[in-house]
């Protein structure tokens, strides 16, 4: 993990984030990341052999609601911050793959 | 009346309203027109909403002229930071990729301010996405600190901040993910509340790092911050993270404030503090011994993982912020990209133009450490140590009531200052980040000024679920230092 | 000649549309074809601010479907985030599970062809929610339509242990059956309720050396029949690529292949794309689910006897066929209407008969369930009996069934008014019978003779007294009375 983060490996992080960087935003990145990392690379230095990993510093859990249902908004209210919209639906340029991954 | 909300606490102008004295229309009127004049100065406010806020403080007062009661807020101003959503206006979080967004419902804390009659002036500036410690990082505009125009008000609710501290609002909401309460409450001089995580619901508030995260008040004063706790706090069925009262028991935090708490234990942590400025330590050394002339006694404690907070919170945050701002792709709301060749470029070329620079950089990094390759050695190390600095404080409060620390190494800095290196600006952070990764409230009360006259903050974290204890322990010291006596000198 | 041997591997991983009323983190019915976009709140579009609150039906189904799998129940799930970037999935990241499942190592047990039965292993039953749907109709654009997002799916994931096409149909058919007799999935293949992946490849011996195919994904299945045609279309078509090219598993990462049922065939969909990194991690907004003994035993008393187990129940018990068992216990009200008709007395043979010939064909000509024609099951008992008895023969069964469900009469009733009851009165037959062999000496004659006609002459002098009687006399008091004068 030490080993240092490049232009390459910032490009890629950049594509899995959905961010057309520029040239000169992908240099400054790299330069910036490869020192955050670096100094969040301290942790290393702690021994965690054995500590549960803690997502959440609650007490509880189970909490579930009943099957009831409420209003939706109604579409007109739902598409009213859409950037595009088609009749009732959202409007996006022709989606080709079928990429989705449920 | 030179700024009605600095002479009076929230709590005193409930009170004058309520009792007719002072009508709901006059008190908004007044800081309506105080933003007008001052705001050109501070820029703590995004939107304002006048016409509304005087038809609502008008409605208040044909109420209390009718004998009908009213709520804990009646006819107060207050303002909300740029993160909660209010169908009143637009929602930006301070990002051009929000611009213009209308949040089509309130955000639980919102409705709860409306349900005790508070009068919501408007939304207050923020760093973008709340990812900041200096609001520099808003894209809307640059708030400065009451206090010294020259510098930052903190962040990330340094509008909420500002906003308190020059009286263009009686009390504010802001949110705290990694001292984004504190730290400006702190520079401006005024009181923030970091409440324990769950007693706050966060429903409707926009998702920087969901399991740090918690609203609370920046006000003048610690009963201010008591009653705005019995505002917000408790159950909502929308939060699944909001824990209900027989989790954690509600109280009335105002109840019993004036009361010292007997008996004090105050932990300190020695090693921790000599990293902070020689004047924020004498600060802090000098409210520790009017504690201490109060009867309070201090023990020196350990907190041997405090040091690798700020990696640990920087990976765990950025973590969960590249996956809460996913959403902003230009598909259902929010700005889109002109002109895009195909829906890939939505994406990408609406994230790109829509978010800052902050946000990109953190955005980055949280995926980076979320990819695969990397998890391990990031995320997964970082929940590890978040459970150790847990621990830290389990064994703390086992010796103590309350740990008292600096909230910032240093004051307000001046505008410009540390923008140019991310890194140092995050190592500031290191006072405040470890209460919201072990999700124990802390508050921020004032307690001195430097030699500039700039503000210092005494920081105060508590066991999860004693706000009550701890804003009895900040009045204690309040009530004696008369801090929140002072106010910026503005022309 | 080569000596060529393979066998064909097959695991699926399925998706089972949950029949809560409402969607898995918010109060937003589910309801299919609803206007586009009306059933979408903050929630479930993904707002800025909104947060999930987990549906315990939802949940409660997910864990009594995984017990009708056998499956091991976790004491402890939660879930999970898994991002990737799509227009129907408004977050941009779906929440899932991922290393801790709320229930796995399970298995079920299909029906084959042979009348035995074939387990195949459950690897996971987890619990998740669906994406919305992009629509492909105007030109350069697509519509998105958000109803579905959040509609509460159980994922369900085999081991590879099927090794036919028509194990992996028999699979899917009988999972239907499973999710319905427990309640939990309307389970309509049409309305997408439940989609199929099956993941296939081949392990071929030739001339002594083993081989593997690339595993292929097959999405886009919309009938049991397209899951079994795709499967047989990749085992030719791998067969074919790997005789002709040597294509094997080390060559190429696993690729996705679209059914195309126009052409039937499965198309290349994507092929070594760039890995997914999914970047799974805590759902943060989301609390853990703990499982305990009480909550347990409370979802375990909901359990049903599951279709297996009944049809083959019905079989032993009642020595149906294996095919009237599976007919009867193709859906939980049927093959509990029959067990109710013949605990109110009928004999399970005849109510079979009467169900499966009569009352399922009248369901199915008026578009209805069994039970919903409005006859008891103690009414097709009653006519069950009614035919063992000889009160009526066969024929007349058929409309005494048909008028009760028309006028919802009794049996005993309607035989007497459509004048159905068939005459068993020894001697009134008997004069008759008398009558019919004194009228037809020629055909007794050849009915004594004990020549190859005397069957058929036999046949002729019964069929004179049905005549004689309109049909009404029971053939089986006849046939004895007739035997019994020819002997004399
Ligand atoms: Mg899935
Ligand atoms: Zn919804």
């Amino acid at each position: 993990m030490s080993e240092k983060i490049d232009e390459v490996q910032v490009r890629k992080v950049a594509k899995l984030s959905r961010l057309d960087l520029t040239d000169t935003e992908i240099k400054e990145f790299t330069g910036q990341l490869e020192a955050i990392l670096e100094y969040v690379d301290k942790m290393n230095q702690l021994d965690t052999e054995g500590v549960e990993p803690m997502a959440h510093c609650l007490p509880i859990s189970n909490c579930l609601r009943e099957d009831t249902v409420t209003d939706s908004l109604g579409a007109d209210a739902i598409l009213a911050n859409a950037p595009q919209r088609d009749g009732d639906f959202f409007k996006v340029p022709r989606i080709l793959d079928d990429n989705s991954g449920a | 009346m030179q700024n009605i909300c600095l002479d009076m606490d929230c709590t005193q102008l409930r009170a004058k309203v309520v009792s007719g004295e002072l009508s709901s229309v006059a008190l908004v009127t007044a800081v309506l027109d105080a933003i007008e004049v001052r705001d050109t100065q501070i820029n703590a406010y995004i939107t304002v909403f006048r016409e509304q806020a005087l038809a609502r403080a008008a409605e208040i007062d044909a109420r209390i002229a009718r004998g009908a009661s009213v709520g804990q807020l009646a006819g107060v101003p207050v303002a909300i930071k740029d993160n909660l959503c209010f169908t009143q206006g637009p929602t930006t979080c301070a990002s051009q990729i929000l611009a213009g967004f209308h949040a089509p419902y309130d955000a639980t804390v919102v409705q709860r301010l409306l349900d005790q009659d508070a009068v919501i002036l408007g939304k207050l500036n923020m760093d973008e996405f709340a990812m900041g410690s200096s609001t520099e990082n808003s894209s809307m505009k640059k708030t400065t600190n009451p206090w010294d125009m020259n510098r930052v008000p903190g962040g990330s609710s340094g509008g909420s901040a500002a906003a308190v501290a020059a009286g263009l609002c009686s009390v504010a909401l802001g949110s705290d993910t990694g001292g984004s309460i504190r730290q400006p409450a702190s520079f401006c001089g005024v009181v923030g509340l970091k409440p324990t995580y769950g007693r706050v619901s966060r429903y409707g508030l926009v998702a920087y790092g969901s399991s740090l995260d918690q609203i609370g008040p920046l006000t003048r004063t610690v009963r201010d911050s008591a009653l705005m706790l019995n505002v917000i706090a408790g159950h909502d069925p929308k939060d699944s993270t909001c824990v209900d009262a027989a989790t954690a028991p509600l109280c009335d935090y105002t109840a019993d404030l004036d009361a010292p708490v007997e008996g004090l234990r105050i932990g300190v942590v020695p090693e921790l503090n000599v990293g902070a400025d020689a004047q924020v330590q004498t600060a802090l050394n000098t409210a520790l011994e009017a504690y201490k002339a109060m009867g309070a006694e201090l023990k020196a404690l350990a907190l041997p993982h405090a040091d690798y907070a700020i990696a640990a919170y920087y990976v765990i945050a950025t973590a969960e912020a590249s996956s809460n701002l996913a959403r902003y792709d230009g598909v259902h709301y929010g700005h889109r990209t002109k002109d895009p060749k195909d829906y890939v470029e939505v994406y990408s070329k609406s994230r790109a133009e829509g978010f800052g620079a902050e946000v990109k950089r953190r955005i980055m990094l949280g995926t980076y450490a979320l990819s695969s390759g990397y998890y391990d050695a990031y995320y997964l190390k970082a929940l590890k140590v978040r459970n150790l600095i847990r621990q830290d404080f389990t064994r703390a409060f086992q010796q103590c009531d309350c740990v008292m620390m600096p909230v910032s190494p240093t004051t307000a800095f001046k505008i410009g200052e540390k923008t140019a290196d991310p890194l140092q600006m995050y190592l500031a952070d290191i006072y405040t980040i470890s209460a919201n990764l072990a999700g124990i409230p802390a508050l921020s009360v004032p307690c001195g000024f430097d030699s500039q006259t700039l503000p210092i903050g005494l920081q105060i974290l508590g066991p999860a679920f004693s706000e009550a204890r701890m804003l009895r322990i900040a009045r204690m010291y309040e009530r004696q230092a008369q801090w929140h006596k002072h106010t910026p000198n503005m022309s | 000649m080569t000596d060529l041997d393979y066998q064909v591997i097959v695991g699926l991983e399925i998706h089972v549309q949950l029949c809560t009323k409402t969607k898995l983190f918010c109060g937003c019915a589910l309801e299919f074809a609803a206007e586009p976009n009306s059933r979408v709140c903050p929630v479930c579009l993904g707002m800025p601010g909104v947060l999930p609150v987990m549906n315990r039906l939802a949940y409660e189904y997910s864990v009594l479907a995984a017990l009708a799998l056998n499956c091991q129940i976790a004491e402890f799930t939660k879930w999970d985030r898994k991002s990737y970037y799509y227009p129907d999935l408004p977050k941009n990241f779906q929440t899932s599970q991922y290393d801790l499942p709320l229930s796995y190592d399970g298995f079920i047990e299909i029906p084959l062809e042979t009348g035995q039965s074939k387990r195949i292993r459950i690897i996971r039953c987890h619990l998740e929610e669906d994406a919305g749907k992009n629509l492909h109709t105007s030109g350069s654009h697509s519509q998105v339509d958000l109803n579905r997002t959040g509609t509460p799916l159980l994922e369900i994931v085999t081991e590879p242990d099927m090794n036919t096409a028509a194990e992996v149909k028999a699979l899917a058919a009988e999972l239907q059956r499973i999710v319905r007799y427990v309640g939990v999935s309307e389970a309509d293949m049409q309305k997408g309720h439940m989609r199929f992946e099956p993941n296939i490849n081949l392990a071929i011996t030739k001339d002594g050396k083993a081989y593997r195919t690339p595993i292929t994904e097959v999405k886009n299945l919309n009938s049991f029949r397209a899951v079994e045609r795709s499967v047989e279309y990749e085992i030719q078509r791998q067969l074919d690529e790997f005789l002709e090219h040597g294509t094997t598993l080390e060559m190429g990462n696993k690729t996705t292949r679209g059914w195309d049922d126009d052409r039937q065939m499965t198309v290349l969909q994507r092929e070594k794309e760039e890995a997914h990194d999914y970047r799974y991690f805590p759902e943060p907004d989301l609390l853990p689910v703990k499982m305990n003994e009480t909550w347990l035993a409370d979802i375990r008393s909901r359990m049903c006897e599951l279709p297996l187990q009944k049809q083959q129940r019905f079989v032993q018990t009642y020595e149906l066929s294996d095919y009237d068992a599976g007919v009867l216990t193709a859906d939980r009200a049927t093959a509990e209407f029959f067990d109710e008709a013949v605990k109110a007395g009928g004999s399970a043979k005849r109510v079979c008969n009467l169900l499966t010939q009569i009352g399922l064909k009248m369901a199915n000509d008026k578009g209805v369930s069994l039970v919903d024609l409005g006859v008891s099951c103690e009414a097709v008992a009653n006519l069950a009996n009614m035919v063992d008895r000889g009160d009526v023969n066969a024929s007349a069964s058929t409309t005494i069934f048909e008028h009760m469900v028309t006028t919802g009469k009794a049996p005993a009733g309607l035989a007497e008014e459509l004048n159905l009851v068939q005459k068993s009165d020894s001697s009134e037959l008997e004069a008759i019978v008398k009558k019919i062999l004194s009228d037809n000496a020629q055909a007794v004659e050849e009915a004594k003779s004990g020549s190859k006609k005397a069957k058929k002459a036999q046949g002729f002098l019964l069929g004179q007294v049905m005549q004689q009687t309109q049909g009404q006399a029971n053939p089986r008091v006849v046939s004895q009375i007739l035997g019994d004068l020819l002997r004399s």
